[in-house]
């Protein structure tokens, strides 16, 4: 009795959590009678696939798309090289100051992005980066905070041993990192990369704070922009999101073991 | 012989220095993207700084004014506070029901754990543009189903006394993040503790009270504090959902800042508003953290072999 219950709950939650989704899934492919009709319509008449490529050409999406892989996989390369580098160092070098200096790391993480936001665009101001995806590419390149504690907490779980026969076989520094840790580190590499990924991709506010453009607009801007120019395109719209939607779902579902085995949990507990 | 001592002297060098070259890029990016800027922002508040133009040197008049003479400031303040205090502990409570549902020995409970983390993957910009459409006043879907069991469903995103817990439901819809943290933290509690206080005829209720959430205390600190750093930077929702209206009852805090920086171009002006959120911050976190020893669990061998995770 109780199970049956519970699972009636989890359905019902699910459904909650789900509903959006098949909503918004819908109505990119509903006719336009049928998206003012009452009661609304769960499950349209046709389904008109056209609706997403006529959605596609009202505005340059291929080139804000461009814009968004340029940035997404750069920046993705930045932080996976940058955090694994900084991460092998903390975990397996005794240096003087090390300690204090991890504890900064780990302090910056709690600075909101607000405080940063405001010189940071002078900055980039200064450097000519703006209206350039630079802005929004080069910091990856110098190691994110959390990252670098996630891939750090990893490492430290790799025994020392495997480092000591390395060092036998006479690897220096960079091979171990190179041809041992980094292979080892895999895993946690998917995650942060996945992370990463979908933090880049999703991104709303550095796009909409550095890019003046239109040539220069990443998916997510362009959206918001089509979706302020166009508001009664609900359709074309919807088509947007669902397209919008689609690379993280997907790269979620193909890393969620790696996300829900707890790596995440388990490194900020204590 | 002299070029082995110089061998010597170079690995030296090699293993003093390396390590400094492994973390480099942090320590480059901590020095050019957040202290600098950090600094850099502190004199900026003391400075009446355009973003072209001459900047003058103004002393504390931008906090002065901030407090004094601009209401917008502690409206926004008010209704970032007002948003915090609906989404802290409902975040919290429905992601820690979520995880002790998750953590039943469900057949799919994978599948379920998916669906709640679903949301958690998709951008802001897609998440409000989906909310939009169910918040429509005349066909939206959540009037629709109100409508169906005879509530007429009020203008959401268009009523003030309803566009701020529009903006809290939509943000409570992306908890999966939290669920996800509390449910690793409930598979790490041993159950031999639950099995003993089922053979002493503890209650459900009573072992949730008194095992699960004082064995999870270090992971509820952790997302309490995640949790209101998070409630006091909302902008995305505010500034696409509602614009801060109707009549700036969606006006949050973070939104004052970005309108002070990029609408009027005060960037002086913008920065001081900025290091105030800062030290809000900083206070709320100390002092929950602070309370933390009062009410946070420690394992001892959990506190000693993370000891020096602890900052």
């Amino acid at each position: 009795m109780r199970k049956i219950l519970v699972y009636a709950l989890m359905i019902f939650l699910s459904a909650m959590f789900i509903m959006p989704f098949y909503w918004t899934f819908m109505t990119a492919v509903k006719s336009i009678p049928e998206l003012y009709q009452f009661p609304p319509a769960f499950w349209p008449e046709e389904f008109l696939w056209e609706n997403f490529s006529k959605a596609w050409l009202k505005q340059p999406f291929d080139i804000y798309l461009k814009n968004s892989v340029t940035v997404v996989v750069i920046s993705t390369f930045g932080q996976l090289f940058s955090c694994s580098l900084v991460a092998f160092g903390f975990a397996r070098f005794d240096f003087k100051g090390r300690d204090a200096i991890f504890v900064l790391l780990l302090a910056t993480m709690m600075i909101p992005w607000d405080v940063k936001m405001i010189p940071l665009y002078m900055e980039f101001n200064w450097l000519g980066w703006i209206n350039t995806l630079k802005p929004l590419i080069v910091p990856s390149f110098f190691a994110d905070a959390f990252f670098v504690f996630l891939l750090r907490q990893y490492i430290m779980t790799v025994p020392k041993e495997i480092d000591e026969a390395a060092r036998m076989d006479g690897a220096n520094n960079w091979q171990l990192y190179w041809r041992i840790h980094l292979p080892l580190m895999m895993p946690a590499l998917i995650l942060v990369g996945t992370f990463h990924f979908m933090n880049a991709w999703n991104d709303y506010l550095g796009p909409l704070i550095y890019l003046n453009d239109q040539s220069k607009y990443t998916l997510t801007l362009g959206l918001s922009m089509f979706k302020g120019l166009h508001e009664a395109d609900i359709t074309s719209i919807a088509a947007i999101t669902v397209i919008l939607v689609i690379p993280p779902l997907i790269l979620f579902f193909f890393a969620q073991k790696y996300i829900m085995d707890g790596s995440v949990g388990s490194s900020v507990k204590g | 012989m002299v070029t082995q001592n110089e061998n010597i002297a170079k690995r030296r060098f090699r293993d003093k220095v390396s390590p400094y070259l492994f973390i480099s890029p942090w320590i480059f990016g901590f020095l050019f993207f957040t202290l600098g800027p950090l600094v850099f922002s502190l004199i900026m508040s003391f400075y009446d700084w355009p973003v072209v133009g001459e900047r003058t040197f103004v002393g504390l008049d931008n906090y002065k004014i901030m407090l004094t003479q601009d209401p917008l400031f502690w409206d926004s303040l008010w209704v970032t506070v007002k948003f915090g205090l609906f989404f802290v502990p409902f975040n919290i409570t429905l992601g820690l029901l979520l995880a002790v549902l998750l953590n039943q020995k469900l057949a799919a409970s994978g599948v379920f754990r998916t669906i709640f983390y679903l949301p958690s993957v998709i951008s802001g910009v897609a998440l409000v543009t989906i909310w939009g459409w169910i918040y429509s006043h005349e066909y939206g879907l959540l009037n629709f189903f109100l409508s169906m069991v005879g509530v007429e469903g009020p203008n959401w995103l268009g009523d003030p006394s309803w566009s701020l817990l529009a903006i809290v439901v939509t943000s409570l819809w992306g908890l999966g993040g939290t669920m996800l943290i509390l449910l690793t933290g409930l598979q790490a509690i041993p159950k031999e503790l639950y099995e003993a206080a089922k053979i002493s005829g503890v209650p459900a209720w009573a072992r949730l009270l008194h095992v699960t959430i004082p064995m999870l205390s270090p992971m509820l600190l952790f997302t309490l504090i995640t949790s209101i750093i998070s409630a006091f930077q909302q902008l995305t929702l505010a500034l696409l959902l509602t614009g801060g209206g109707p009549l700036e009852s969606t006006y949050f805090f973070a939104m004052y800042i970005y309108d002070n920086a990029f609408k009027h171009f005060e960037m002086g002006f913008a920065a001081a508003n900025s290091w105030v959120m800062f030290l809000i911050i900083l206070v709320l976190s100390m002092l929950v953290l602070k309370s933390s020893s009062a009410w946070v669990y420690y394992e001892g061998e959990m506190k000693s072999d993370k000891g020096d995770d602890d900052a």
